[in-house]
């Protein structure tokens, strides 16, 4: 099974994620779910960092750890952050995919790597 | 020098070897330079450099908007050179040299609004619309943008806003004659016109002396061709705050493809000027933003809030270009 594409490249590598993060970094700041906890970052850092996230759910090259993660939300979960959020982020994400024409098969995958930083994301 | 250096790395005066498969952003930490990282694969930008002497790989600059790209801002962490870097952080002041300039002329362009020209006795290699920092002292220089163009004006053309209490800008108000010679460092930031798409449509936003980038940029793109719808809304509480009406009007009398739309909030709307907030009237005039350039300047909560409504209302991150003018909180 060694020959056979990654998730990341399945999906469309770094181009896919250049092509999601305006749909998906829209997507959340329409989001009254969510939006809140985006009100004070600077757009153009979090649009950065909303690649970051991207390239990690496509399954793609990061050096984030789970310490990494907990620490990078330890201040949104301090705000309320749980996992009713951690829903709408991952919806969001599944809908940015379908936008861009994903399968779904890929798109659970992609969920289910999110999913897999779930604890992480809200200190458990 | 190693036999395994790759490469040498030139920091604030220091030489760093680069090892093989060694990135300059880790050669640079190991060495004890604090540079600010965060995920160390090209994608959050957080150690964004610029190198000064020497081109950074191509990898490095992905995903950088072009204007960053074109002043050779790079990622270290995931630059792999093999030729000889000097870099420099962002905001690093000793990468930038002093230059001095003669204050040539200062007029009012409205009671609140001098207009100053400055020689460089430097050549200053700048685009329309990047800032300069000018310096009171040696300690207290505050950025204002070029509002002039290069190739068109002669000398540097600043608007500067006269605040309350202000110091610079109450020292240039007050105290600046011409003649007389001041320190400055730039040009810096990424607010600038870039050639390419000629036809894209443009919506400039700009509130107070907020208009200064923005006039460089509207020149410099119109005399570079540009064909392209150009929608300049500058907004003031009252008719006193506008300036350089009977210029904007010339211009657009000269280019059918450019709309100067004077705006104003306050109660007391004349005839042939838009009755509201700038930001609302552009949104209210061009709803859907989808393949424009956007280049947003002045107040830093307008700038904040039009930056936003803007990317929801369509446009690309990489295509909204904005300066907020902020100001030092005083302590
Ligand atoms: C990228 C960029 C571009 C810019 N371009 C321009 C431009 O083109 N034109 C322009 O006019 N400006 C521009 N600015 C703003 C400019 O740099 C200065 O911030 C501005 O001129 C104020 O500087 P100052 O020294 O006069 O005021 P400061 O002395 O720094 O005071 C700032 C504010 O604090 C208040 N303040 C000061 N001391 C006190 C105190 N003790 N108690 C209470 N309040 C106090 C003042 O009233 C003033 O409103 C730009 C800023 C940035 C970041
Ligand atoms: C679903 C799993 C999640 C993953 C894998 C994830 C991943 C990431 C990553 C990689 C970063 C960049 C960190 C950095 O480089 O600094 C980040 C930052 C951020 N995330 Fe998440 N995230 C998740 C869920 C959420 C949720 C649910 C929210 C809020 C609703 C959220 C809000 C933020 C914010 C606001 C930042 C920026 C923090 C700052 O710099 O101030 N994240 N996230
Ligand atoms: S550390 Fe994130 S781009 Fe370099």
């Amino acid at each position: 099974m060694s020959q056979q594409e990654s998730l990341y490249e399945q999906i469309g590598g770094e181009a896919a994620v250049n092509a999601a993060v305006d749909i998906f970094y829209r997507k959340v700041l329409s989001d009254e779910r969510i939006n809140a906890f985006f009100d004070d970052v600077d757009m153009e850092k979090q649009a950065a960092k909303q690649k970051a996230f991207l390239t990690m759910a496509f399954g793609g090259p990061h050096n984030y750890t789970g310490l990494d993660m907990r620490q990078g939300h330890a201040h949104l979960v301090a705000r309320g952050l749980n996992d009713s959020h951690v829903d709408a982020v991952i919806e969001d994400l599944g809908a940015t995919l379908r936008e861009l024409g994903v399968k779904e098969e890929l798109i659970a995958q992609v969920a289910a790597i999110a999913e897999s930083t779930r604890d992480d994301v809200l200190s458990r | 020098m190693g036999a395994t250096a790759m490469a040498i790395i030139r920091y604030a005066k220091d030489n760093f070897e680069l090892e093989e498969n060694q990135s300059v952003l880790d050669c640079l930490t190991h060495g004890g330079v604090i540079v600010p990282f965060s995920c160390r694969s090209g994608v959050c930008q957080t150690c964004l450099m610029r190198a000064t002497g020497g081109t950074p790989t191509e990898a490095s600059q992905q995903g950088l908007k072009d204007s960053l790209r074109l002043q050779n801002y790079f990622l270290p962490c995931v630059c792999y050179p093999d030729n000889d870097l000097e870099v420099a952080l962002p905001d690093d002041a000793d990468a930038q040299a002093v230059i001095p300039a003669t204050v040539k002329s200062l007029r009012l362009l409205n009671t609140d609004i001098m207009h100053v020209e400055l020689e460089s006795h430097a050549q200053l290699d700048y685009r329309a619309g990047q800032f300069i920092n000018l310096f009171q002292h040696q300690t207290q220089g505050r950025s204002y943008s070029l509002a002039s163009v290069p190739h068109q004006d002669n000398h540097l053309h600043l608007h500067v806003r006269r605040l309350p209490q202000g110091r610079v800008s109450g020292w240039i108000h007050d105290e600046l004659r011409p003649g007389q010679t001041v320190e400055l460092r730039g040009p810096g930031g990424d607010c600038f016109y870039i050639p390419g798409d000629h036809a894209q449509s443009m919506m400039l936003i700009g509130t107070g002396s907020g208009l200064a980038p923005l006039y460089g940029i509207i020149r410099d793109a119109l005399s570079q061709g540009h064909t392209g719808p150009i929608y300049l809304f500058h907004g003031s509480r009252d008719l006193n705050g506008l300036y350089l009406s009977a210029e904007l009007r010339e211009l657009m009398a000269h280019y059918a493809n450019f709309n100067y739309i004077p705006c104003l909030s306050g109660d007391d709307v004349p005839a042939g000027y838009a009755s509201g907030r700038a930001h609302d009237i552009a949104f209210a005039q061009i709803p859907n933003l989808k393949n424009w350039r956007i280049f947003l300047c002045g107040h830093p909560e307008m700038v904040r809030v039009t930056k936003r409504k803007a990317f929801l209302a369509g446009a690309a991150m990489k295509n909204i270009y904005a300066d907020a003018f902020n100001v030092s909180q005083p302590l």
